[in-house]
Parts: C-alpha cells; structure tokens; sequence
C-alpha cells in the first residue's frame, strides 16, 4: 500500500539511510588501523530490490493464487563494495576523510530530496481528499 | 537499521577520539617528571582502536572502540645529571620517552576526528528532524 503512495521513494530513502550509515561508520574509523571504507552501490540496491517483475526480483513462485505470497527481503549489506584508496597508508586504512565527507554531504542532500518527494507526495494526496 | 544508528556511531567515534585526547593530556602532562629507575618512570601511552563487528555477520557498521591502551616500548631517555636529587648511585636520571612533536600531531588529528563526528551528527539530526516532520 505504501509502495504504491510513495513509489520508488520509500526504497530510496530506506537504502540512502544505510549508505549514511555506512559513511558515518567510515568516518568514525578514520584512525583504525587495517579498517577498509565501504559504501553502498545505489543503483544495484535500488535494481535488486524494487518491485519489478521477472528481471532482478526474488519473489517466490505461486503456483496456485491461495498460498501466501513471499517477498524475499533483500538486506542493503549484499550491496556493499570496497572503496579503492587514492593513496595507500602506512597502517592500512582505506579512510580518506576528505572523500568521505564528501559522499556523506553528497547522501544527506539526496535524502533531504528524497523526502522533498515524500513531502509533496502527501501535500498532494491530502490536497485531493480536501477536495481542494 | 534506523536513523539512530548514525548517531549511536558517531558517538563511539567521539567516545574513541575522547579517550585519545586524554591519553595524550596525560602524556604531555608528564613529559618531564623525571625518576631514578627504569620501572619508575612514566612511558609513553598509546590507545589501539578497534572497529566493533556487528554481530551475527561480522560487518563493521557499528562504530569503533578502544582495544587497549598500549605503553611505547621506545627506550627511555637517560640523562647524566649528577647533581639532580632524583640522580641515581651512577648519577643517572630517567626521563619519559614521551615525543612532544608527535603527541601535538595526534592531538591535532584526534580533535579533527572528533569535529567530523559532530558535524555527522549534527547532518543526521537536521535529516531526522525532517523526517519527523514529513506532512506537516
């Protein structure tokens, strides 16, 4: 029901709340020796778990209409990749602050936009059952 | 997995960098008490981070922590100072083998780390915030 209100929305901000996560965590291991940045691939979260039918979904198969419809639930540590250094250091630690901070600025703009959508979505919906 | 993760890292963040910089105050701190023996003498402090795993599937998304406050193994600096009242039988004095310059370059780096959390932080409430009041 929600899916259908705020269409790709909802998944969006589910998946840039992790990747915010994920940079947070980046950031506080700055110091860590042997810590290897990560992030999120956006797009393949977004490919595999939307609700497209047939290509990437792992919905299971019915074969009669009466059984219970399953969704397997893909989780967004499945789409986690390694970020490639610019320059390699001493302790082995992937963390490039600078760079890190720059995606969670880059994340954070895209979840205020996100719920930008989400927003006017309800402003809209709210609009119609006024009657407005 | 929520929003409030973000935070719940950021402060183990803060928490890491807190503890660096205090370790670091005490090294400064100490950087001239002087003793007559080798075990008597303040070394060097060093906390070790460690990234905490999350749980059951062993991936780091919950933020960093401190192992183990380790003491620099460097040999201490010995000093011929007959005249010192702390001076030993041979006239020896024993100072900490803490470097000035290198705790300086931590304690710059440790109040960076811990001015990155904030700002983290300080992203993720405006977007929490936002979120709240969606439909208002």
């Amino acid at each position: 029901m929600a899916e259908s209100i705020f269409g790709i929305h909802e998944r969006a901000l589910q998946v840039r709340t992790a990747r915010g996560e994920m940079l947070a965590n980046n950031l506080a291991n700055a110091d860590t020796p042997n810590f290897k940045a990560r992030d999120i691939d956006f797009r393949q979260a977004m490919n595999e778990a939307g609700p497209v039918k047939g290509s990437h979904s792992s919905d299971m198969n019915r074969t009669n209409a009466r059984h219970i419809e399953g969704f397997a639930q893909m989780s967004t540590s499945d789409f986690l990749k390694f970020r490639q250094p610019t320059q390699p250091a001493l302790d082995g630690n992937t963390v490039e602050t600078h760079i890190e901070k720059a995606k969670f600025m880059e994340n954070a703009m895209q979840q205020e936009a996100t719920l930008e959508f989400i927003n006017s979505r309800i402003t809209g919906i709210r609009g119609a059952l006024r009657g407005e | 997995m929520s929003m409030f993760n973000i935070l719940d890292i950021s402060a183990t963040g803060l928490h890491a960098q807190t503890v660096r910089l205090n370790t670091i105050a005490s090294n400064m701190a100490n950087v001239d008490s002087v003793s007559s023996n080798k075990e008597d003498t303040y070394r060097s402090k060093q906390p070790i981070f460690q990234t905490i795993l999350n749980g059951a599937k062993n991936e780091p998304t919950g933020g960093v922590r401190i192992k183990e406050i380790v003491e620099n193994q460097e040999p201490l600096k010995m000093e011929y100072s007959p005249n010192h009242p702390m001076a030993n039988g041979d006239g020896y004095i024993f100072k900490p083998n803490v470097n000035i310059v290198e705790e300086m370059a931590n304690m710059m780096s440790a109040s960076r780390s811990y001015e990155t959390n904030i700002e983290v932080m300080n992203t993720s409430k405006q977007l929490l915030l936002r979120t709240i009041q969606l439909g208002k």
